[in-house]
């Protein structure tokens, strides 16, 4: 018997995979082409205390083996969200794992407090959002900030808490030991990666604005270097998260120190990755005779 | 579910002008669901392309259950589309969106660029439906295509920039020197072209429905890259943003500002 079971701040995960924030909505739109049950958490679109229009249009670009995206959080707001999409979720044999984005730390503890009460496993908390002026990133790329907004969410979060870092930083280390001092549960990396395209027969930027945050297998290389920095670094459990499309990409990152992992870009290119990368897991675990998931993670050398 | 991700068997590929190719494949979901105005999306097979690409259904045969979609080559993901032979597979995920509504009122259609292959199903409809031919209108820049198919099921003006076939100018000429009139229009093509029609049969209060494009990330609803903005606060999104795989595309011309 194998045991693919992570636990994350004291909340057990059946498997260690679950969809990144923003590539599964609430998980509605994909629950007919895989199955909900089968994952190890669903981690849903970063949700405000009120609704947000997000950015103007194009809000994506393809690029080689990535894309970039300034959809600027878009999202229905706190209030839609548990009277629609959570009542959907709880339907499931899942956690849930609700991203939580704010402009002030006035509005993330509003969308926490709102939370406190409802059946939710873990917050997500993005202090990493690229594409948006205020809040987000604000808060991700500078060591006390983030530790300000960490300890302040600490105080009145009822659920235990991740931090979700930016890599778009100096050393990603440092964010990662502020989080930790501010009390975090968790942490997840990496965000997306600053960056831009340009239409050379338009001699217009690709994005309405010019800027996205780049996913997908272009970036796992960088994201694997620094959930490994970051896991030698810290005490936290870690979920790693940055151009992960299958098992070996998943275990990857488990060797380099994450105790699970998130699925992002690679939900649009499959709809069923989750589900081949939960199952390549198990099968690899069974081929090489390794019982327990936990006794890899980390262990690379 | 409506919508499926599947390996469908390509029964052919054509080429139509220099750029523009006509793949029809096989699928009991989206042939037997599918409805004129909705679309499909393909994925590449080659791995730096992560992204389905988006295109309207072109035709449907519910009895040979085969779909076809019309595409332009305009980056390396439709010329990786041009390589695909009848008895291979592709990856498709469909069908998508809402497609139009079809009431048996009388019916324009207008298209204008690439956006013109998806009326063929649905003059082929409305022919079926109602037993009427409506009229429809094709505006090209330079090079004509379908127009032969189109006019099996419909009267068809087309309209030239070039002045090369037809009236000599835009769809909105046509419409124009022709007095066409309807109850209902049905329309696709470029952003300028779907503001004309509406500033022309908005104040003639005639029903617009209006198929609309955008860069797509997943297709399903999921990830709002394809926004377009609306008039009032959207139900589903609670902002002034609709989803344009999702509502859409096709939009009552009232709904969204262009």
């Amino acid at each position: 018997m194998i045991n693919t079971k992570v636990n994350i701040a004291g909340v057990e995960l059946k498997n260690p995979v679950m969809p990144a924030s923003g590539t599964f909505g609430s998980g509605k739109e994909f629950c007919g082409l895989i199955d909900l049950n089968r994952l190890g958490a669903v981690v849903t679109k970063g949700v405000s205390n009120i609704p947000w229009e997000g950015n103007p249009t194009p809000r994506i670009a393809e690029t080689y083996g990535g894309m970039l995206n300034a959809i600027g959080l878009q999202n229905p707001g706190i209030d839609t969200f548990i009277e629609r999409d959570l009542v959907f979720l709880k339907q499931f044999d899942t956690k849930i794992i609700v991203n939580v984005v704010g402009k002030s730390i006035s509005d993330y503890i509003e969308v926490v407090e709102r939370l406190g009460d409802e059946a939710v496993d873990l917050l997500e908390i993005n202090i990493s959002c690229p594409n948006v002026k205020e809040g987000g990133i604000a808060f991700g790329q500078n060591p006390a900030s983030a530790m300000e907004i960490t300890s302040e969410i600490k105080k009145k979060a009822k659920q235990p808490i991740i931090i979700k870092l930016s890599p778009n930083v100096t050393d990603i280390r440092e964010m990662a030991k502020a989080a930790e001092c501010g009390g975090a549960d968790a942490l997840s990396l990496i965000n997306t990666l600053i960056g831009t395209k340009i239409d050379i027969h338009t001699g217009r930027f690709a994005l309405a604005n010019r800027t996205g945050g780049l996913s997908g297998p272009a970036i796992k290389p960088v994201a694997l270097n620094m959930v490994y920095q970051t896991a030698n670094a810290v005490k936290l459990p870690i979920i790693g998260v940055g151009g992960i499309r299958n098992a070996e990409d998943a275990l990857e990152f488990i060797l380099a120190g994450a105790t699970a992992v998130e699925v992002g870009t690679s939900n649009f290119v499959n709809p069923a990755s989750m589900e081949k990368c939960i199952e390549g897991i198990e099968r690899f675990l069974e081929k090489k005779g390794i019982s327990d998931i936990n006794s890899l993670i980390g262990t690379v050398c | 579910m409506e919508y499926k991700r599947e390996s469908v068997l390509i029964t052919s590929q054509v080429k139509i002008t220099s750029d523009i190719y006509r793949i029809s494949f096989q699928s009991v979901t989206m042939a037997q669901n599918g409805k004129p105005g909705q679309f499909v999306t393909v994925y590449c097979r080659d791995g730096s392309r992560l992204l389905p690409r988006p295109f309207g259904i072109s035709e449907i045969d519910k009895e040979k259950n085969e779909v076809s979609f019309v595409y332009k080559v305009v980056g390396g993901g439709t010329e990786e589309f041009t390589t695909y032979r009848p008895g291979e597979f592709m990856e498709v995920m469909g069908p998508l969106g809402n497609g139009f509504s079809l009431d048996g009122k009388k019916a324009l259609l207008v298209g204008g660029g690439t956006g013109i292959p998806i009326l063929l199903e649905l003059a082929k409809q409305i022919k079926q439906t109602t037993g009427r031919e409506a009229v429809t209108v094709v505006g090209f820049r330079d090079e004509t295509y379908l127009t032969a198919e189109l006019s099996k099921y419909s009267r068809v003006l087309v309209a030239t920039e070039d002045g090369s076939k037809g009236t000599k100018g835009n769809v909105l000429d046509v419409i124009n020197q022709s007095g066409l009139e309807a109850d209902v229009v049905y329309a696709c093509g470029p952003h300028p072209m779907l503001r004309a029609l509406k500033n022309h049969f908005g104040p003639l209060q005639v029903e617009l429905q209006i198929s609309m494009e955008e860069k797509m990330a997943c297709g399903i609803g999921a990830c709002l890259a394809c926004t377009c903005k609306s008039r009032e606060t959207d139900p589903y999104t609670k902002v002034h943003n609709k989803r344009i795989c999702k509502e859409g595309p096709v939009f009552d011309s009232n709904e969204v500002l262009l």
